[in-house]
């Protein structure tokens, strides 16, 4: 039979129509793939971090360890409250600070601070920390993050911009303090 | 009459739809499947068309927009009429939901129907369950209130934990660095369009399966299943001794699907909607998250778990669950099917229900976190304070202040987290209890730096007063005898 090695007319244009569709597929998932993974390519270029102000040295008693707020510098127009992020601000002396994130590193729920007995403990699964971030006991197996942090014309200035996870993170990796 | 009949026949005439539609209706079923084991799968579709139309009759208010979530909910609670009825409905529909897919499931386990020739309709089903999982957390996500902002916090950190993938993950997840305005969309997305569109999917190919390969016929203790003759021992069950499926087998269906809506409805009418709580103002950190109810035991085994089997645990054991439903067919897809020949499958029901159960009955009460004002909420009952000397008295004070109190219990007030202490110079002496405090240990933090020495010495001496009446504090034996020795020669 002669016809078996011969490709019909009509035949080949089906061939080649399902070509052109699988080029135009591959060529529009470029960009589908790009917008869907936008939100890691950014961060990738460090786009979401910056040095935000916290407040002056004044403000935070020596000694003490007190809750500051700020806004989170990357911003939607939508994004209502939740670009507001706390943080604590522990004064050890001078202008020697430790800046905690509030995500307890076990599981991300926001940690208390109990100046009475000098913990952090964290209502989700009972985490607690000592004053300087280290852990004291509970499911976390690290101290709390740490935001780099560093003092400007008087202002307490962290570098903020990413949740803190408790897995490897991309850009902040925060300082590990030693465990208890 | 005619006018009907003539309308029905020009639309039959270009759908052509009455024949197959009454070839569906009336196939012929098992006899003895016309049972009410068999009404769960049809219960199940009848709260997800529930759910599909509550639910788009709750996107007509709802807006998702992190900055609006919150107060489109308030408006539809209080202000749209019977808002908050559409919102309940939803809210108790996603857990009766959850909770007949588990029943339906646990049905099809015992009774085999996953054995051959159904293999794909399991698995199939198990992808549904995954999917009405995934409704379930998106949905409570939507709820954009404190809960479900830290809940997602909490889906981050678990997805952080995957190697070298995590960052990655936690990014897509969020939509961005935080969470924020685009987490809501994704979640909207996928809660709205990507999953619902894989359900409709994936419940009409199970269905059809259901209606191509009959329902399984009830299993007799005895009569195995070979893949050689099921097909004729199947046929013999149906086309000979079987009943159309409408109407023999169906009213038991209808009736059990009307209860399962009046019983959501009264829930709903009894119990109203799932708040929303606080709003999601990461500022406000006053707050205890907690998921919902079909999630609490995984809450529980979060905490509970030794902190370094956290991580395998949660990222190898779905998967492990996962493949293991998914393989349970080819594992066992012939013989038995009855439940009361398969101890074995009876007992791993038992065993997961009971521990689920008990994870999820500890995690209502939350005994490993410590209560957060007990130090200041709950005073130390005064039967503990007769006759105390003062030094004593300063150390309840000393021991409230410090909020001990937080995670030990007095007079059965108090955190969970550590023994209760209504006893503890019991079992504690002098020396160990002083340890204790200022060294911690055993899960207790290390009060050393936090605590004067005067301090020290007051809350030892208070602790040492709480023993039972009659019942002598411990004390170190030998401490008497070098005390002795030590006296008599100086």
């Amino acid at each position: 039979m002669l016809n078996e090695n011969k490709i019909s007319r009509r035949g080949l244009f089906m061939k080649l129509g399902i070509f052109f569709n699988g080029l135009v597929a591959t060529a529009l998932a470029v960009p589908v793939v790009r917008f869907l993974m936008s939100s890691i390519t950014r961060g990738r270029a460090g786009a979401y971090l910056s040095w935000v102000p916290l407040g002056r040295v004044g403000e935070f008693p020596e000694g003490e360890t007190r809750l500051a707020t700020f806004r989170n510098p990357y911003v939607m127009p939508t994004d209502g409250k939740t670009v507001d992020t706390a943080c604590w601000v522990r004064r050890v002396e001078g202008d020697q600070f430790q800046i905690f994130a509030v995500n307890c590193a076990h599981l991300g729920c926001p940690v208390r601070w109990f100046p009475q007995s000098g913990l952090f403990m964290c209502p989700c699964h009972g985490g607690a920390y000592y004053r300087d971030g280290s852990r004291a006991s509970g499911p976390p197996e690290r101290g709390l993050f740490e935001y780099p942090h560093k003092i400007e014309n008087g202002l307490v200035t962290i570098q903020a911009g990413e949740l803190f996870t408790p897995g490897p993170s991309a850009a902040l990796t925060g300082k590990n303090p030693p465990c208890a | 009459m005619r006018i009907i009949s003539q309308i029905g026949d020009w639309f039959d005439q270009r759908l052509q739809l009455a024949a197959p539609i009454r070839e569906v209706a009336e196939h012929p079923v098992p006899r003895n499947t016309a049972s009410w084991f068999y009404v769960f799968g049809s219960a199940a579709l009848t709260v997800f068309l529930l759910q599909l139309v509550t639910g788009i009759l709750l996107a007509l208010i709802y807006v998702p927009s992190a900055s609006e979530a919150w107060s489109s909910l308030q408006v539809l609670n209080h202000e749209v009429t019977l808002g908050w009825f559409i919102r309940a409905l939803h809210g108790w529909g996603s857990n009766f939901m959850v909770a007949i897919v588990l029943i339906h499931m646990v049905q099809v386990f015992l009774f085999g129907a996953y054995k051959f020739p159904r293999e794909l309709t399991w698995i199939v089903g198990v992808f549904l369950l995954l999917m009405t999982l995934g409704m379930a957390f998106s949905g409570q996500v939507l709820r954009f209130d404190q809960d479900a902002y830290w809940g997602v916090g909490i889906g981050a950190s678990i997805a952080s934990r995957v190697p070298i993938a995590g960052p990655v993950i936690v990014k897509l997840m969020l939509g961005g660095p935080i969470i924020a305005g685009a987490t809501l969309s994704r979640f909207f997305a996928l809660h709205v369009f990507v999953i619902p569109g894989m359900l409709i999917g994936f419940v009409c190919l199970h269905v059809l399966m259901v209606l191509k390969l009959g329902i399984n016929e009830w299993p007799m203790p005895g009569r195995l299943v070979k893949r050689a003759t099921y097909a004729s021992e199947y046929h013999e069950l149906t086309k000979k001794a079987g009943a159309p499926f409408v109407p023999y087998a169906i009213w038991k269906d209808l009736f059990f699907a009307a209860f399962i809506l009046l019983a959501v409805a009264a829930c709903a009418l009894y119990f109203g909607p799932f708040g929303p709580t606080g709003r999601p103002d990461p500022t406000i950190i006053q707050t205890v998250p907690k998921p919902d109810y079909f999630f609490l035991w995984l809450y529980a085994l979060l905490s509970l778990l030794p902190p370094s089997m956290e991580t395998p645990a949660l990222l190898i054991g779905p998967v492990l669950v996962i493949v293991g439903l998914l393989l349970l067919p080819f594992l066992s897809g012939e013989g038995e099917k009855s439940w009361r020949r398969r101890p074995i499958a009876v007992l791993t029901v038992l065993l997961i229900a009971i521990t689920l159960g008990t994870f999820t009955h500890l995690a209502g009460f939350t005994p490993w976190s410590p209560h957060m004002s007990a130090w200041s909420g709950d005073p130390v009952p005064e039967r503990f304070l007769h006759g105390a000397t003062a030094l004593q008295r300063q150390g309840a004070l000393v021991f409230q202040a410090k909020q001990c109190r937080n995670c030990h219990s007095l007079g059965e007030l108090g955190g969970q987290r550590g023994p209760a202490l209504d006893s503890v110079a019991v079992r504690l002496t002098q020396d160990q209890l002083i340890r204790q405090v200022i060294q911690g240990g055993g899960n207790m933090p290390a009060y050393g730096k936090n605590l004067s020495p005067a301090e020290t010495t007051a809350l030892v001496a208070f602790l040492e007063t709480l023993h039972p009446a009659g019942q002598a504090p411990a004390r170190d034996a030998s401490r008497d005898i070098v005390l002795r020795e030590s006296s008599a020669h100086p």
